[in-house]
């Protein structure tokens, strides 16, 4: 069974070789295979919840709550500035503030993210570095206006939300596109 | 001749006694010898009293400098509980804040031993219950679903035998680097689990699902964006790696393994699969792993790993004499098996075909030879790795000439040259891109 399988699955694999099929291995790899093996269980919605903290760049996702920037400047002061300096400008190992054109070539929120909710998404998962998941959501709200101002990407009374936060244009979006290299021989 | 030889040639004390009596005395002594470590514990769980055997008989083992005279003349270690690696071999990880690297220059073969495997996270290893594991897979699903630890290892399991390198593995600056220090971020295991489209198809995954997030358990609680075709192609969830439970640098008590693809992608510790129908834009895939190329644009999801190839010797730091030289080194490539590897020995004007030592697997390591007469005199030697697909690993110039020179510091996959001087020293040769 074991080997079968394997081999199968080999075959499969060689099969589908190159990334330009546009290929999902939907059936199994076994013809006699169960549709279902039973093992598992079905996740409840309250295991969801406590779990799913994803927001996705339409907004999904977002929390309620709001917050701008001269009640941010006040929490990262407290929170933030010892790891990323007094204004986040600082040439720390990881600066935050550095608005598009302006003359430096560290990469932060300003010249370089495409998308204003991974701001939000990544401060509550992952900041402050020393007690990550210790922010409100709307403590998070006050420190993604507050850096989105810092880096001139908003100005510093918006009050940002589920409804506005998806809806700012970042400077270096138009700069993304896909990786479309797929072997071969060239360079690129 | 075995210590059973030796028995059956009819030596007169009884093998099992003094060997027992020996273990005591030996164990004693290698704990106190300076610079030895013992992974295992004395054998044969003895209390010291052999009967039948006054251990004033039996040579001093306490006596250190003993140890590596004549082994003939002294019992040696008995059963241990845990190997040891013999303490003139120290092949170690080189570690910084972020990451650890693999001896690459130390290693045989194309396993990577599990504790060389290099590591790199974004907020420490995490410790984790296995009891109280659980992986939750929602979103685009008819059934979202959690599974135990014990529940992963229930469905049909596979194996495979293939790299894991880092994307951001390149480093450069001065001539005194090793492989390890220049891409000592990857390394290679056999990954056991549960095939991922094993799990999408219990749990429904919806036809229009197009990507999945992939969200781990550690303090970054780190995430990122998979086209749900890497999901059905070759994902696995692993829990297995070389022969034992995958360890926590790895992502005990399991993890995302995306054959050929970044690093980063094949998240760690993994608690959360999101089924969608959009990417998710997280920080791993926009601020980092992300990188610049040509007219100020901003490269994205660039999943794949480019063939690339490293001389592991002669390398820096070692010494070569003039004469007859093994050329030995890896090459892997993201995209397939490798084809070929071509060697210079002349700085790049003459190639010829390394040999590779099979298995040359899919998205894995591949050893390659090369027998070389050096006449002594200056050069340079540098391997090309090429893939099935026909890819050429380019040189630092060609890079620069495709990318600009803002290139960013992801996928950067040089030919590397190794610089022996008349004296047998083997220096890199650093290329500045910026
Ligand atoms: C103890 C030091 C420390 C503190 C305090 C801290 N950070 Fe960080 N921050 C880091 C480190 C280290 C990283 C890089 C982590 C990585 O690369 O995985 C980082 C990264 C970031 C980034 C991503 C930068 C980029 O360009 O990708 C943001 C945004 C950020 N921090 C915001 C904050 C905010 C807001 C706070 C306050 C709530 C905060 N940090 C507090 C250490 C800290």
């Amino acid at each position: 069974m074991l080997m079968k399988r394997t081999g199968c699955y080999r075959v499969a694999a060689v099969m589908v070789l190159g990334m330009l099929a546009c290929h999902t291995n939907t059936r199994p790899p076994v013809s006699d295979w169960p549709s279902h093996f039973g093992f598992g269980k079905t996740a409840t919605s309250r295991q969801i919840d406590s779990l799913n903290i994803s927001i996705a760049p339409d907004g999904k996702g977002l929390p309620s709550g709001s917050g701008n920037a001269l009640s941010g400047k006040a929490i990262y002061l407290a929170k933030c500035a010892a790891c990323h300096g007094e204004t986040g400008a600082e040439p720390t190992a990881n600066r935050l503030v550095a608005p598009m054109g302006d003359t430096t070539r560290v990469k932060t929120i300003g010249n370089y993210w495409p998308y204003a909710t991974t701001v939000y998404d990544y401060i509550r998962r992952a900041m402050p570095f020393n007690a990550p998941g210790s922010l409100t959501n709307e403590e998070v709200y006050s420190l993604t206006a507050f850096l989105l101002y810092r880096n001139e990407v908003i100005d510093s009374t918006l009050s940002l939300n589920a409804v506005n936060l998806p809806k700012i244009v970042m400077p270096a979006k138009k700069y993304y596109v896909d990786d479309d290299r797929r072997g071969g021989n060239e360079v690129r | 001749m075995t210590l059973d030889d030796k028995e059956n040639a009819g030596k007169k004390i009884p093998r099992r006694t003094m060997l027992r009596a020996a273990a005591v005395s030996a164990a004693a002594a290698l704990m106190g010898a300076s610079g030895v470590q013992r992974g295992g514990q004395p054998a044969g769980g003895g209390t010291g009293k052999v009967p039948g055997v006054d251990k004033g008989t039996l040579p001093d083992a306490n006596d250190s400098t003993q140890l590596y005279t004549d082994p003939t003349k002294i019992t040696g270690t008995l059963p241990g509980k845990l190997g040891t690696r013999s303490p003139f071999e120290q092949p170690v990880k080189k570690p910084s804040d972020i990451s650890s690297r693999t001896p690459l220059q130390d290693l045989y073969g194309i396993i990577t031993p599990s504790d060389l495997h290099f590591e790199r996270s974004h907020a420490g290893v995490p410790r984790i219950d296995p009891e109280k594991y659980e992986l939750l897979i929602h979103g685009m699903v008819e059934r979202p679903m959690v599974f135990s630890l014990r529940d992963l290892k229930r469905f049909p399991a596979v194996s495979r035998i293939a790299f894991i390198e880092c994307s951001g593995n390149f480093r450069t600056g001065k001539e005194t680097m090793t492989p390890q220090e220049i891409c000592g971020l990857t390394s290679q295991s056999e990954w056991i689990g549960v095939m991922l489209s094993t799990l999408f198809r219990e749990v429904g995954v919806h036809p229009k699902a197009t990507w999945f997030l992939a969200e781990g358990s550690d303090a970054a609680v780190m995430t990122r964006s998979i086209p749900v075709e890497k999901g059905w192609k070759d994902a696995m969830i692993a829990y297995g790696q070389n022969g034992e439970a995958i360890r926590p640098e790895q992502g005990y008590p399991a993890r995302l393994f995306l054959p050929g693809w970044e690093g980063n992608t094949n998240v760690k510790w993994i608690r959360r699969i999101e089924l969608s129908d959009q990417p998710f834009m997280t920080r791993e895939e926009t601020s980092k792993y992300t990188e610049t190329i040509r007219d100020h644009k901003i490269r994205q999801f660039s999943f794949d790993m480019d063939a690339r190839s490293i001389i592991t010797y002669p390398s820096f730091p070692q010494q070569v004499e003039k004469g007859w030289i093994e050329i030995r080194g890896i090459a892997w490539s993201g995209r397939g098996k490798i084809d070929r590897v071509e060697i210079s020995t002349d700085a790049g004007k003459h190639w010829q075909k390394a040999v590779l030592q099979e298995p040359v697997l899919d998205k894995a390591h591949t050893y390659f030879r090369h027998l070389w007469y050096w006449d002594g005199k200056p050069t340079e030697i540098m391997s090309l790795a090429v893939d099935d697909t026909g890819y050429r690993q380019p040189t630092m110039k060609q890079l620069i000439q495709a990318r600009g020179t803002d290139m960013g510091g992801y996928h950067v996959n040089p030919v590397t040259a190794w610089v022996l001087k008349g004296d047998g020293t083997v220096l890199f040769k650093p290329e500045k891109w910026k």
